[in-house]
């Protein structure tokens, strides 16, 4: 979306930048307009009240025409307070990217000056910088700007310390570019979007600041007029013309409101997260649309997931990352679903229990069945209920799952408590066992650790631990290996499979590595574009795998002990699920591809869904 | 013989801790210690490892991204000053991990691509575009890519378009940290075969970082496995996870998924890594390792050869007939 129509989204915003349009044409338009002159005293017509003839907003104490005054100060006060904020957004952001990207003892010693300067009352720092070069517009510019460097310096050092550890600054340190350029061309370009927000946010406060010193006397000389002077001179009138007062501070509120309606504007529609809908909260269950309700299926397994189909609607583009997906498992079994990036293996996941973030998620389709319930379609408070007592999850990044401020127990503790009651005591004594469980040494000690004092392995370890806390029938679990080092990943792997024996536990076991399949699972489903493409008995698809996918990635795979040699690839892309070719997805990058394949739906016979699979005569043993 | 294409001599890395402002900090952490290694003209030397134990810090040590704290790196015979990234940018060249974030996402591909040519070598806008139309023709990427952002690119093409980044320096030795551990496994392989090639066609040298045993060992002529910031054993790629010497190569050997072996957990003992704040005096391995005796707490064993060029530092080292 472009900016101006994001911009536009927000009501309040476009009215801002419509007002303020307009008083920065009427103010650029104003030498041509025909006004009297401004500063020309008439001292015979003083305090002509609003509306009277020749002078539409009044006259002031000297009997200069208001109107004619108000132009021209806001002319001048809008010039002063633009250049304020431009004065101190390069010198502030110059600060802050100098120290931010040095670092060190550069960074020390530039900000604590900036702090230093931040200790002052800014209008006392104001005062006491007019005070020392003496009043006039320009000197009132410099004391503004220089109190509102200190908010740009920080705002823009902190943005500059996370770019200046990016992997592509090194890449340009490496390309031959010497500090300066990284700083101008990497840096900038990154940092300017900030800039700009924190500008538009700040621009109505200077004008205001600078209002309010030369209110003081201390800005604009008389008898050129700005909105502050002009309120400063009216002040004695208060009472009795009130009028004089109220001109200026009609324009000054109007002039100071309408930037920050389109400051906030501007703010939200350049903000990245915005863009990709961080601000729409998401439900706390994800949307159903189906057309039909599904025939109830015959439960085969305690967890049974018939044709479902779920779908991101983003702007006018439909992507189905699940496009009819039936699995089923039983107690004690472990299913593996193994595929590639954006093959739809998490988002099936993330469905059986409605957490696909909605919006964009729909489930637009078919039916998940824990023993004899729906789950799709039921209410939140069922979903809830469910979560965590009957279905758990274990997830890729303990790091991002885990709160890093709560000690792991406590978060154990949480967890139970979410669905019965449990005192301190016992919940503290259930804690320590499940971390028993999942073999934490020194179980009673660790409990009282905060996430980041723990490892990788052991911060899965919580994650089980915590997926195993209300006792629950089967645990979905989307890559929970993936982030670990291989001897942890054993050791993580050979628990749970303990964990399934032991407690007769339904493992639902996401991955993208055939070795992990192997060890782990009974069963395998392959997924490709959004839907299985080949399911059995893990021996059987490893042996033999029949559709063409799932025997070209398995070639792929590197086995240790195979020495020095050329790998199998598998030329191409996977297809974009928002426009899925017709008949198989993988024809395009598949030699065995014949006429028939590229048309119609092809079914899931016998495990596979190919029409021309891989027999086992030719297959290489 | 010719000079080696790398060459580090005690190459190693304290961190500073809690850098005070005046006086000196204290002892630090060491993240790499003191490394000798030499890497042959046109070898792949695989670097395997897990998570912390110093291979990208060494690797940003040889393209100068950090200043080495000891010790001295030689490329094709001439040493390096530490100093200035530019000048190690001509000599080697480093592919990153992330292909994503290691492209700016405010610049083209163009621009991307001609900062290494213009900087590097100063060449005009005319010789530009034909080298630029070279390498990519080399890394079989369109010249439509050009003028697209990086955002436009999946992750296999991004990372080819890292790779062509690097041979734009026509530096001759490319350390590549973990290239394909982020990319799907049927993408992964057309990275490296791309590798492959690229090396047999300009006679490259690489350093391949990775964690991944399997890949490592399919693409290296020699690898050096590094625990604790240490090379604990050093051989031809088809020996050091057929037959390791050193216990530790042995663990990561059987602990990688294979298929059709049984889950077995390898070790039953606290598998945390020593406190780098208080290293432990003798081999950094001693507590996990079934074989450790009361010599392997007095000092590091030292990296020898145990036989055929296979160096381990171990002072119960696995004989081949054990395994």
């Amino acid at each position: 979306m472009s900016f101006l129509s994001l911009l536009a989204r927000n009501r309040l915003a476009l009215a801002g930048l419509i007002v303020i349009g307009i008083v920065v044409l009427l103010a650029l338009l104003t030498p041509w307009l025909p006004l009297k002159p401004p500063n020309v005293t008439d001292t015979s017509n003083r305090f002509q009240p609003i509306f009277s003839d020749g002078a539409l907003l009044g006259t002031d104490h000297l009997g200069r025409d208001l109107l004619s005054r108000l132009m021209w100060g806001t002319r001048l006060s809008l010039a002063v307070g633009f250049a304020a904020a431009l004065v101190a957004a390069t010198l502030g952001a110059a600060i802050g990217i100098v120290a931010g990207y040095y670092g060190g003892r550069t960074d020390n010693i530039i900000m604590r000056g900036v702090d230093m300067l931040m200790a002052f009352p800014y209008i006392l720092l104001a005062l006491a910088i007019v005070a020392a070069l003496g009043p006039g517009l320009l000197n009132a510019l410099i004391a503004v700007a220089a109190v509102n460097i200190p908010f740009f310096a920080r705002n823009i050092r902190g943005i500059t310390v996370g770019i200046a550890h990016k992997e592509f600054v090194d890449a340009a340190r490496l390309s031959g570019m010497s500090n300066t350029r990284i700083i101008l061309s990497e840096i900038l370009p990154n940092v300017i979007p900030v800039i700009v927000i924190a500008m538009s946010t700040t621009v109505g406060w200077m004008i205001l600041e600078t209002a309010g010193l030369s209110f003081l006397g201390l800005g604009s000389q008389p008898p050129v007029a700005d909105l502050g002077s002009m309120l400063g001179e009216a002040r004695s009138a208060l009472i009795t013309n009130p009028h004089t007062s109220v001109v200026p501070g009609v324009m000054i509120l109007i002039i100071v409101m309408a930037i920050n309606l389109l400051g906030d504007g501007v703010r939200d529609a350049l903000d990245p997260r915005l863009k990709s809908g961080a601000l729409n909260r998401p439900l706390p269950a994800t949307m159903v649309a189906r057309d039909r309700q599904p025939a109830p299926a015959q439960a085969e397994g305690i967890l049974t997931l018939s044709d479902l189909q779920t779908q991101f609607h983003v702007k006018d583009k439909v992507y189905r990352a699940v496009g009819g997906v039936s699995l089923s498992v039983k107690p004690g079994e472990c299913l593996g679903i193994i595929g590639e990036s954006g093959s739809g293996k998490s988002v099936t996941a993330l469905s059986v229990m409605g957490l696909v973030a909605s919006p964009p998620g729909v489930i637009a389709g078919g039916s998940v069945r824990y023993q004899d319930q729906e789950l799709i379609g039921a209410p939140y408070g069922t979903l809830r209920s469910l979560r965590g007592r009957e279905v758990a999850y274990i997830f890729q990044d303990p790091l991002a799952t885990l709160h890093p401020l709560y000690r792991v127990g406590d978060q154990l503790i949480e967890a139970i408590k979410c669905h019965r009651p449990i005192g301190r005591a016992e919940g503290r004594r259930k804690a320590i066992e499940l971390l028993e469980a999942v073999r934490i040494p020194n179980a009673s000690a660790r409990i009282d650790d905060y996430p980041h004092e723990m490892s990788g392995g052991m911060r899965q370890r919580i994650g089980i631990a915590m997926a195993l806390a209300n006792d629950p029938e089967v645990i979905i679990a989307d890559e929970p290996t993936t982030a670990l080092d291989v001897t942890v990943q054993a050791q993580v792997l050979s628990l749970l499979d303990d964990l399934r024996r032991e407690r007769g536990l339904a493992i639902v076991f996401i991955t993208h590595d055939f070795g992990v399949v192997a060890q782990l699972c009974d069963r395998v489903a392959v997924m490709y574009a959004g839907r299985i493409v080949e399911e059995g008995a893990t021996r059987a698809i490893l042996d033999a795998p029949r559709h063409p996918y799932t025997a070209r990635l398995m070639a792929c795979v590197p086995e240790l002990g195979g020495g020095k040699r050329r790998l199998e690839a598998i030329p191409g892309l996977p297809p974009v699920v928002s426009n899925l070719p017709e008949g198989c997805a993988f024809a395009e990058r598949c030699t065995r591809v014949q006429g028939d394949c590229r048309k119609g739906e092809i079914p899931l016979e016998n495990g596979v869904r190919c029409l021309h699979p891989v027999t086992y005569q030719e297959a290489p043993a | 013989m010719n000079a080696p294409a790398l060459r580090l001599t005690d190459l190693s890395k304290t961190f500073p801790l809690g850098r005070k402002m005046f006086g000196k900090s204290g002892p630090g952490v060491r993240a790499v210690h003191p490394v000798t290694l030499d890497v042959p003209q046109g070898e792949t030397l695989g670097i395997v490892g897990e998570s912390g134990c110093g291979k990208s810090t060494l690797a940003r040590m040889l393209v100068g991204l950090l200043d080495p704290t000891t010790g001295t790196i030689e490329i094709e015979g001439e040493a390096l000053d530490n100093a200035d990234p530019a000048l190690f940018g001509k000599r080697i060249q480093y592919v990153f991990q992330d292909p994503i974030s290691s492209l700016n996402p405010r610049k083209t591909i163009r621009q991307i691509m001609e900062a290494p040519l213009k900087l590097l070598h100063g060449m005009n806008r005319a010789e530009r575009a034909k080298r630029i139309s070279e390498i990519f023709d080399t890394v079989s990427l369109r010249e439509e890519f050009l003028d697209r952002y990086p955002h436009e690119f999946s992750g296999g093409q991004a990372q080819r378009i890292g790779i062509a980044r690097a041979l734009a320096a026509q530096a001759r030795i490319l350390i590549l940290d973990e290239p394909v551990s982020a990319l799907d496994v049927s993408v992964q392989a057309q990275v490296l075969n791309l590798l492959a090639d690229l090396k047999a066609q300009l006679g490259l040298t690489y350093l391949f970082i990775s964690h991944d045993l399997a890949v490592v060992e399919a693409v290296s002529d020699r690898i050096a496995v590094l625990y604790f910031g240490s090379v604990v054993e050093l051989g031809r790629a088809e020996d050091v996870f057929r037959a390791p010497r050193h216990p530790y190569t042995r663990l990561l050997a059987n602990s990688a998924p294979v298929v059709g072996r049984a889950l077995t957990a390898p070790e039953g003992r606290e598998t945390e890594l020593p406190d780098p704040l208080d290293p432990p005096k003798g081999c950094a391995f001693r507590a996990r390792c079934p074989f450790a005796t009361e010599i392997c707490g007095t000092a590091p064993p030292p990296l020898e050869d145990k036989g055929s060029g296979h160096l381990a530092a171990c002072y119960h080292p696995l004989d081949a007939a054990q395994i």
